[in-house]
Formats: structure tokens, C-alpha cells, sequence
């Protein structure tokens, strides 16, 4: 196989997928009830994005103690829900994801 | 171009530069192992890093070079890379309203480096502050996601063998941790809670499903599910 080629093709289809709606740029228009459906798509996919990770960080559900990211993710979220602030959020998820992995549960 | 708005122009870059930084860590080891499966599949050094400049897309790229090892036809893999792709379409629909008024020479480029990370970000900025000189918002989160995979494609490839327990190191919580410091705030609206559930539940149920369908069908439930909730919303005002 040429493997220049396969990687071409890849590149391809790649950009044209990321560019299909933004290529139009002011020539495209959507009717309302799609823009309303747009607004959900951040929730939607961050959600199926964060939700396994933290249930199944492994593939299997794991809700033991030993499972450092349902606690790091929780917290992520519940200080960003709090006050807003996605930065403090990040650095107080790492520091209790942090001590559950390293710190509170050797071995 | 007066000196401020070209100050103000690499304020907002290194603003998008500095919100993707967790999403930095998360990917780093994803590269590392993208370099070192990409030589252990049969591909040269040059392929390998040219994969990641030219195509840019973590899942695919995986999947890219599993095929390739595998000796997959051409079809195969060009159609299974549209599919772990279909995703970036809703990314790219959704933040058009933003970058309507941008030129092509801005769009084609920012639509290249649209990953999952930087759509995070990126939209997250554009809703909460507005998408005025955004492009350098993107530009920097892009350029940063760019360097970043390169730097660890290159790693992977020099090392040429597989690190055993870099998987496990989990620096892909912060990964998780920012998706999830984003999404949280967006949840006090019921409807999109509902998405937010919805998408959550069919993205657990779906794990074993190969080309990333899991995502794009979760997706696809929790935009519904929202839209219902919404419609079910406004006709109880309206009956109230």
C-alpha cells in the first residue's frame, strides 16, 4: 500500500468534514429550531466525552475507591458550578485526583 | 495595523494558548503511543509524523494505522476515517454562527486544526465572551494543539517501541477535568441537563461500539433531548 496516499485521503476527508459549515461561511443561514438544537451540542458531547472517563476509566465500570478520576471529575465539575471559574476548577481536580491516586491509596 | 490591536491580537493568541494547556497534558501521552504503534504498524519515520502534520485527528490516526498495519484496502480506511470523523461536523455547525463574517483564509485553516479540545475551548470563550478577534483565540489554541501533537508524534517515533504503562499514567484526567470544568456551568438549564444526562447515558451504553459511533450517538441524543425539554418547556409557560 502506499502509505502517502492513505494519509492523503485521510487528510482530506478530515478537513473537509471539519470545514463543511464553516466553509459557507455567510451563505449559509439556519432556521431557528437547528440553531436551537446547536446550543446543545457543547453539553451533549463534553458529556459523553467526560461520562465514561469517569465511571470507566479503564473500559469496565469501575466505582471503587481505587478509581482516582470519578472523585477528580466530580470535583472538576462542582467547583466550575460553583464559581465559574474553569482554571480554579482544573488545578483543585488535579490536586484531589492527585492525592486519591498517589496520596491517600499506595498501592 | 496600529500597535495596540497587534498587542491585543497576541493577547487573545496567548489567551488560547493558555486555556488549552490542560488539554496539552491530556493528549501528550496519546502522541507519544500514536508515534510508537505508527512504527510498530510498518510505517516509516517520515509517514508516521507526516500523519500527524497532514491529517491531525488522534482517533483516526489510531485507527489509520492499525489499518494500514493490517493491510486494509483503500476504501476501507478512507471511509472508516469519515466515519470516527462525522463529530467535527457538528463542531463545524456549531460554531459557524460565530466565524460567519471571517474570511476563507481564516475558516479553511481554523477548520483543519478543529479538534475536540479546541472546540471545548473555543466555544466555551465564544459563548461566555464573546467571539470578537476570536480567530486569534482559535489560532492560539490550534497552534498550541498542533505543536503539541507533533512534539509527542516525534517523541513516539524516536523511541520506537511502546512504553509500557504510559497508558496508565492517567494523565488523561486533564483531559476529563476540563471537559467537565467546562460542561458543568452549562447545566443549570434544565433542557440542557437533560442533554447533558441523556448524551451521558447512551455514551456509557454505547462503549463497545467501534468508529466512535458511541460519541456521535450520544451526541445526537442529548441534542434531542434538549430540543425536547425546551419544547416541553414553553408549552407549559404557554398553558400556564
Amino acid at each position: 500500500m502506499n502509505h502517502w496516499l492513505a494519509i492523503s485521503g485521510m487528510m482530506l476527508l478530515t478537513v473537509l468534514i471539519r470545514a463543511s459549515f464553516l466553509v459557507f461561511g455567510q451563505r449559509l443561514a439556519f432556521p431557528e429550531w437547528l440553531n436551537r438544537a446547536l446550543h446543545y451540542v457543547p453539553p451533549a458531547v463534553l458529556s459523553a466525552l467526560v461520562v465514561p472517563m469517569a465511571l470507566a476509566p479503564a473500559g469496565t465500570v469501575d466505582l471503587s475507591l481505587r478509581n482516582a478520576y470519578l472523585p477528580g471529575i466530580l470535583v472538576a465539575a462542582l467547583v466550575a458550578w460553583k464559581s465559574g471559574k474553569t482554571l480554579l476548577a482544573i488545578v483543585v481536580s488535579f490536586v484531589v485526583y492527585g492525592l486519591w491516586r498517589w496520596g491517600l491509596l499506595p498501592g | 495595523m496600529s500597535p495596540q490591536t497587534c498587542s491585543s491580537r497576541r493577547a487573545l493568541l496567548l489567551e488560547g494558548v493558555r486555556d488549552t494547556v490542560p488539554m496539552l497534558v491530556g493528549a501528550a501521552p496519546f502522541g507519544v503511543i500514536f508515534g510508537t504503534l505508527a512504527i510498530a504498524a510498518g510505517l516509516s519515520s517520515a509517514t508516521a509524523i507526516g500523519m500527524s502534520v497532514l491529517v491531525f485527528a488522534g482517533s483516526s490516526q489510531f485507527i489509520g494505522v492499525s489499518l494500514i498495519g493490517a493491510g486494509t484496502a483503500l476504501p476501507v480506511l478512507w471511509l472508516t476515517t469519515f466515519v470516527v470523523n462525522l463529530r467535527h461536523a457538528l463542531y463545524s455547525a456549531t460554531l459557524l454562527p460565530f466565524a460567519r463574517d471571517w474570511s476563507l483564509a481564516w475558516r479553511w485553516p481554523l477548520a483543519f486544526w478543529l479538534t475536540d479540545e479546541t472546540f471545548a475551548v473555543v466555544e466555551h470563550r465564544f459563548r461566555t465572551k464573546g467571539a470578537a478577534g476570536g480567530q486569534w483565540y482559535w489560532l492560539g489554541s490550534s497552534l498550541a494543539m498542533y505543536g503539541n501533537w507533533l512534539l509527542w508524534t516525534v517523541v513516539g517515533v524516536s523511541l520506537g517501541q511502546s512504553l509500557p504503562g504510559l497508558a496508565n499514567l492517567g494523565l488523561d484526567f486533564a483531559m476529563g477535568a476540563t471537559f467537565a470544568a467546562i460542561v458543568a456551568p452549562q447545566l443549570k438549564h434544565r433542557p440542557a441537563l437533560g442533554a447533558a444526562v441523556a448524551a451521558g447515558v447512551v455514551a456509557m451504553l454505547g462503549r463497545g461500539l467501534p468508529y466512535k459511533l458511541d460519541l456521535m450517538l450520544a451526541a445526537l441524543a442529548g441534542v434531542l433531548s434538549g430540543l425536547l425539554l425546551e419544547q416541553w418547556a414553553r408549552r407549559k409557560e404557554q398553558a400556564a
